[in-house]
């Protein structure tokens, strides 16, 4: 049976069952909005180690553990786990992966990589390659800012479009078979798009939104021509980290593009612009790959558990440049993947 | 496949620029622009303030019967000092944030710029950690710095011939 449709989606034939899920996030998240929806949040960001990186990966592997806790399965369960986040060599990955015994495979779609590895994780399901697949994502304020950015502690006043990278991690179980007792309702993957890279030529590495934000409609536009969908198909399609400059472009282009605007004003929201307020001083919104990570597997996944969202589209961005990148002049690429949640 | 020929790839390259231009141009208006004005007089007020104090010590000093040489320097160390102090309790960030250039510019922001990494890459050791990142901040602009210095000074030499 053919699961390809269009020019780049996918339908899920076996709709594979999210059915656990947890999240770890910082200090700062945890006096966000959406507070009430995270499992762990730290009293302070170290999380008891001696490295940002150390703590980093023990957020990711607590987020995993839970995960797997709530689907009802142990680690031995797993078949393939699937992580990735915004370190060298995923330092954070790994080294999680190290601890804890299950086949793995790393992926870095910088911010993209939650619904990246959502994404790869439904496909072994609903390909047979796997029962029960685990997917995370993680960043870390600090150790995203002292790779790309400034030490920590060095002085300076941030651009008003400067984004603030998230210290959370997420993950989900995907699995080929219910969780039992299943509480009603239960949330599958129905259908994925792959993102391909756009490039509009953005060079300033504090404008990530808008940078982020073509690859975003491209993605979006070519799901719904993929799928016959149309706008109205989903209670809420979410992009990743876009924050708040991101989300008005995004917003902007969606209109021209031909879409109802009414639609995309009710509909369409950015998980930058809902893990903080603008009161938190974190200029342009949130970001990192645990900034979709955490709202995901937190705040959204409970609304499509609890039935006050039956449909949600997940589009994780990211801005795929590396810490050279910059200085060899080039502009920011940037991806958006999108995966199909539904409650049933 | 044919080779991608030198005249395709130099319209390409004037495409993307076109793109980036105009996308640029699009996304500006989407960006609220730092209040320049307000950063402005808040780094005049706390940069003055820092500037007179230190004045006003260096008379001090002055008073007490040190040359003016001597006093500037201690002047200097105290300044280095307290902002290092300062980085160290993890208050100077928080203080740069309002200020700007008031604490930049002087010579409290490079005593921020070297204490910084020192604290930042303490977990990767004495030697490759801080003693390879202690510049990471400060060294282009030293580098930059003393060369500009030395061209000037060359120039300075050669019309005092």
């Amino acid at each position: 049976m053919k699961k390809k449709v269009g020019r780049q989606s996918i339908l899920f034939s076996e709709r594979p069952y999210l059915r656990g899920r947890g999240t770890v996030v910082g200090k700062k998240e945890g006096e966000g909005p959406l507070a009430g929806y995270f499992d762990v949040i730290l009293d302070e960001d170290m999380y008891g180690e001696k490295s940002w990186e150390k703590a980093e990966s023990k957020m990711l592997k607590e987020s995993m553990m839970r995960a797997v806790q709530r689907a009802g399965l142990t680690k031995e369960d797993i078949d393939v786990m699937l992580s990735g986040d915004l370190l060298n060599q995923l330092m954070s990955s790994s080294f999680m992966a190290r601890d804890l015994h299950i086949p793995f495979l790393g992926l870095y779609g910088a911010c993209s990589t939650m619904t990246e590895s959502l994404v790869m994780g439904s496909i072994l399901i609903d390909g047979g390659f796997a029962q029960n697949v685990l997917a995370g994502a993680s960043s870390h304020f600090c150790t995203a800012e002292r790779q790309f950015r400034m030490p920590v502690e060095h002085g300076n006043q941030r651009p008003p479009s400067a984004q603030w990278t998230a210290t959370a991690a997420g993950a989900v179980v995907v699995s080929s078979q219910e969780k039992k007792p299943q509480p009603a309702p239960a949330v599958r993957a129905t259908a994925a798009t792959i993102g391909k890279v756009i490039d509009a030529g953005i060079k300033d590495a504090n404008q990530m939104g808008a940078a982020m934000a073509p690859a975003a409609v491209d993605t979006l536009l070519n799901h719904l021509e993929d799928t016959g969908r149309g706008i109205d198909y989903y209670d809420l399609i979410a992009t990743g980290d876009l924050g708040f400059i991101g989300k008005d472009i995004m917003v902007d282009l969606l209109i021209d593009a031909g879409l109802p605007s009414d639609k995309v004003y009710e509909r369409y929201d950015d998980c930058g612009t809902m893990l903080f307020t603008k009161e938190q001083d974190v200029h342009g919104g949130g970001s990192g790959c645990g900034c979709s990570a955490s709202v995901f597997c937190g705040y959204l996944l409970d609304k499509l558990e609890t039935g006050q969202l039956k449909k949600v589209l997940l589009m994780s961005t990211g801005a795929m440049l590396s810490t050279i990148s910059p200085f060899q002049g080039e502009s920011i690429p940037g991806i958006a993947h999108a995966i199909a949640l539904e409650a049933e | 496949m044919k080779e991608i020929s030198k005249e395709d790839n130099k319209a390409m390259e004037q495409q993307k620029k076109e793109i980036s231009k105009a996308y640029g141009k699009y996304a500006k208006q989407f960006t609220p622009k730092p209040n320049y004005v307000g950063n402005g007089i808040k780094a005049f007020m706390v940069g003055g303030a820092i500037c007179t104090m230190a004045l006003w010590v260096q008379n001090q000093l002055m008073a007490q019967g040190i040359n003016e040489k001597d006093a500037g320097t201690f002047v200097t160390i105290g300044l280095v000092a307290l902002a290092q102090f300062l980085t160290g309790l993890g208050i100077f960030d928080s203080i740069a944030k309002f200020a700007g250039a008031g604490v930049i510019v002087p010579i409290t922001g490079f005593a921020n710029s070297m204490v910084a990494p020192a604290i930042e890459y303490k977990k990767e050791g004495p030697v490759l950690g801080v003693g390879a990142k202690l510049f990471s901040v400060a060294g282009p602009v030293l580098v930059c710095g003393i060369s500009s210095a030395v061209l000037v000074g060359i120039i300075y030499w050669l019309m005092g011939r």
